[in-house]
């Protein structure tokens, strides 16, 4: 299995879905060797052999930047230089060299890269091998660049990827329509398999502590909603329509606040935003975080929004839903496929997004009823029924080879 | 003695559905029941001039047919006075067709709420206008006096079944539920428990839901349902008992059963088939209450329904917010009424018809079966949402009448 990241080494969604999907694949009978771009202590993971890549750091291992479109990528493989680890592409390069050796050697049954980042290696992989190669798409170059173009050289390794696999693997329905219309792959090689939410992990002795948003508590006594909203702030994510219906929410009902938990490159535009709409003193900015602060900020928060234009899955809406939030989705995320107890809008639809927001902030049973059926619901979402899936696609593929 | 017979009783009905009204539209306009998008499937007008294409007109044409052929043909109709409203908007020939019909003498209009509301459960002062609303409607548009009540979903229980007796109808109709009847029949004419001259007629619904539920189910074992099949079927279970109550929605008909299914004509038919026997009859609910004494008395201090596999009322009051919405519309009764605004108080008992409460249900939702909700809203929740908007607007516009009292309920 290849990605290029791997929980618990500074990972985001990514890696948090690669490490639970390759445990319950080992717990369904699969042997992982799963290589990384890196070099790190993987001691938690006991169910699977990581290999290292690189003697790069985890927060080196894009080189210069990590894939928000900000470090410019624009040279071929081959013109890479495997020694300038400086360079993401030669990263990239050795990271190709590491696998095909990897699989000269082990001989896999079958190759699994996860999104564009290791679709190269996957393609090596397969030629020195000849094990069926399957492709899982988390996220497409259209997803991560939101309306704008994004990067030419990405969409070709995406394309040559996605053509070369034998099977392709999509989290939701909407990567899979995106993969069909924009790359023109056929639908028939294409499953989703959504992903899922580990609740073990997640009741790991934590405890809400009151005072890492003590300010928040306090306006929360005096009758406010506190809305969140957790995620980089990206186009991708749809925000400057978040804060637009935020203000208009409260022309109607003044007693909401709004928690942007995160960074990005749209922080000051969103800055600006609010200021001109007069709500400023009403959106709290977090800033990254992470660990207790980013547990405290879904238990503080009574409603939690998912505003992405475009959203593959969007792991955090089934967080949410774990502490206790009601949850608000675009209809272009993809983890709306998988719950029901929750309200959607279309991403531009402020009207909408503000009365639901004043609808769940002015009316305790539909909060309540939306809190506690969400939660009945997500907890059903497992990783074993993904891993049976992604056995499933493993076995039917093998049989083809033999065949 | 009196033959056996068949009482077929149907019950029509179409709420006003509430438009996506947001919280933008509260205190600035009070049109709850105008969808603007013609083609959504909350647009009143075009989901009732559709159900009268499918369903209205072609089942009222083959009952005309049926009364002009066959001279014992009876039945039983219950048309919800919301029905009526609309129709005399969109459909007057529906209206027309039913008047044809009650004029031949053999069909039966049955009593219930004007509004198709829950209201015998909140307010009887409430349930008694609508249920006197309904009578006069029907009096006006049809020239009949309804003797005989049903209440909405088929909702019955041992304080109603008092109420009916004491206000003055002859008879009741309830589902024939299992766990009431035991070992008795649902074929026989039963007497409510404390009663003194009221008498209690039970849907068979064994047979009533093979029709209205199970007959275009292709997975069903006895797919396709063909009328001997079922003639023969109800001729077993009215062997030594007196009626066979065949209960069911009106929009079975084309509706629920598409015609490709063949219920048109499957219906045609059994009504010839049953009525070729000589011994065999038709009766319409007063008839049959008229023609047998009550075999045993039957009490339900429970309410029971003839909704899901529960018979009960959890699909309109199952859940908090299902609750706290017609808390909130029966706690503004008595500021409602002392308005005399007519515009105001005809809004408000449109709200109070059980379909709104029905969309808020979530029981689907948390059994995982989505595909079991049927409204023409995307969730319970956004349900919930336009009509907890209404609701405000309602205060509102107390407010702007009484000049008192605050906007919180």
């Amino acid at each position: 299995m290849l990605g290029w990241e791997l929980w618990p080494n500074n990972s985001g969604g990514l890696g948090v879905a690669c490490y639970h999907m390759s445990k319950a694949l080992a717990i369904a009978g699969a042997t992982i060797d799963f290589v990384v771009p890196y070099t790190a202590e993987h001691d938690v993971i006991d169910y699977m052999d990581v290999h290292c890549a690189t003697k790069l750091s985890p927060l080196e291992r894009n080189g210069l930047g990590a894939y928000d479109g900000k470090t410019v990528i624009e040279k071929e493989l081959s013109k890479a230089d495997v020694n300038n680890l400086k360079d993401m592409r030669g990263v990239q390069k050795r990271y190709v060299q590491y696998v095909k050796r990897l699989a000269k050697v082990t001989q896999p049954d079958v190759i699994h890269a996860h999104d564009w980042l290791t679709m190269e290696a996957g393609m090596g992989a397969k030629e020195v091998c000849d094990a069926p190669l399957i492709v899982h798409v988390h996220a497409t170059e259209f997803d991560r660049s939101g309306s704008d173009s994004g990067n030419p050289l990405i969409h070709e390794i995406e394309y040559q990827g996605l053509m070369m696999a034998d099977r392709i693997v999509a989290v939701s329905n909407i990567t899979k329509n995106i993969i069909v219309e924009k790359y023109g792959i056929s639908a028939d090689k294409i499953e989703v398999v959504h992903n899922a939410i580990d609740i073990v992990n997640l009741n790991d002795g934590y405890y809400y502590d009151f005072s890492t948003y003590r300010y928040l508590e306090a306006l929360k006594n005096e009758g406010y909603t506190v809305v969140l909203n957790l995620t980089r702030f990206t186009i991708q994510k749809g925000l400057v329509n978040f804060v637009k219906a935020a203000a208009k929410a409260c022309t109607k009902f003044d007693k909401l606040v709004f928690l942007l938990a995160g960074d990005g490159e749209q922080r000051d535009e969103l800055i600006r935003l609010a200021a001109d709409l007069g709500i400023s003193d009403k959106i709290f900015m977090t800033g990254f975080i992470r660990g207790k602060q980013w547990r405290d900020a879904y238990s503080v928060s009574d409603i939690f929004v998912m505003s992405s234009v475009s959203e593959p899955f969007g792991l955090t809406a089934l967080e949410a839903a774990h502490h206790d939030n009601a949850v608000i989705l675009t209809k272009q995320s993809g983890v709306g496929e998988v719950l029901n107890s929750v309200f959607r809008y279309d991403f531009w639809d402020e009207d909408v997004l503000a009365d639901q927001l004043i609808g769940i902030a002015t009316s305790y049973v539909l909060k309540k009823s939306m809190q506690e059926d969400v939660k009945k619901e997500y907890g059903r979402i497992s990783w074993h029924d993904a891993a049976w899936k992604l056995m499933r696609i493993y076995n039917d593929m093998q049989r083809v080879a033999l065949s | 003695m009196s033959k056996r017979g068949i009482v077929l009783y149907l019950h029509a009905h179409q709420p006003y559905r509430v438009r996506k009204y947001s919280v933008f539209d509260t205190a600035v306009s009070h049109d709850y029941f105008d969808d603007p998008d013609y083609n959504c499937e909350r647009n009143n007008e075009q989901v009732f001039k559709k159900v009268a294409d499918k369903s209205y007109r072609p089942m009222n044409a083959l009952l005309e047919k049926l009364l002009a052929i066959h001279p014992e043909f009876k039945v039983s109709l219950s048309i919800t006075g919301v029905f009526i409203e609309q129709a005399e908007k969109w459909a007057p020939d529906v209206l027309d067709s039913f008047k044809r019909m009650i004029s031949t003498g053999r069909v039966e209009i049955v009593a219930e709420t004007y509004y198709h509301s829950l209201a015998f459960f909140y307010s009887m002062v409430e349930f008694e206008h609508q249920v006197e609303a309904h009578r006069n409607k029907i009096r006006d548009l049809f020239g009949v006096e309804t003797k005989v009540f049903r209440n909405t979903e088929l909702s019955y229980n041992d304080s109603m079944a008092k109420w009916a007796d004491e206000y003055g109808f002859k008879g009741i109709l309830a589902e024939g539920w299992d766990p009431i009847l035991q070992w008795r029949s649902p074929n026989y004419v039963y007497k409510p428990a404390g009663t003194d001259n009221i008498k209690l007629l039970m849907k068979n619904y064994r047979l009533s839901d093979d029709v209205a539920f199970r007959f275009g189910d292709k997975n069903w074992p006895d797919w396709p349902l063909n009328a001997d099949t079922y003639n023969s079927w109800v001729n077993d279970a009215i062997t030594d008992k007196e009626i066979v109550n065949l209960f069911m929605d009106y929009e079975t008909f084309g509706e629920h059963q598409w015609e490709d299914t063949g219920i048109f004509n499957f219906y045609e038919a059994f009504i010839g088939k049953w009525l070729e026997n000589p011994v065999n009859t038709c009766y319409t609910v007063s008839e049959a209450i008229d023609a047998f004494e009550p075999v045993d008395e039957i009490s339900m201090p429970y309410t029971v329904t003839w909704a899901d596999t529960e018979r009960d009322l959890t699909a309109w009051l199952g859940n908090s917010m299902q609750q706290e919405a017609l808390r909130y519309i029966y706690s503004m009764e008595d500021d409602i009424m002392r308005t005399n605004d007519l515009e105001l108080i005809a809004d408000w008992r449109k709200l109070q018809t059980s379909d709104h409460v029905y969309y808020m249900c979530t029981k689907w939702f948390n059994d995982g079966d989505v595909h079991a909700y049927f409204s023409p809203y995307e969730s319970p929740y956004d349900a919930f949402l336009y009509f907890i908007n209404v609701v405000r607007d309602l205060r509102w516009r107390l407010y702007v009448h009484h000049r008192t009292g605050g906007l919180n309920g």
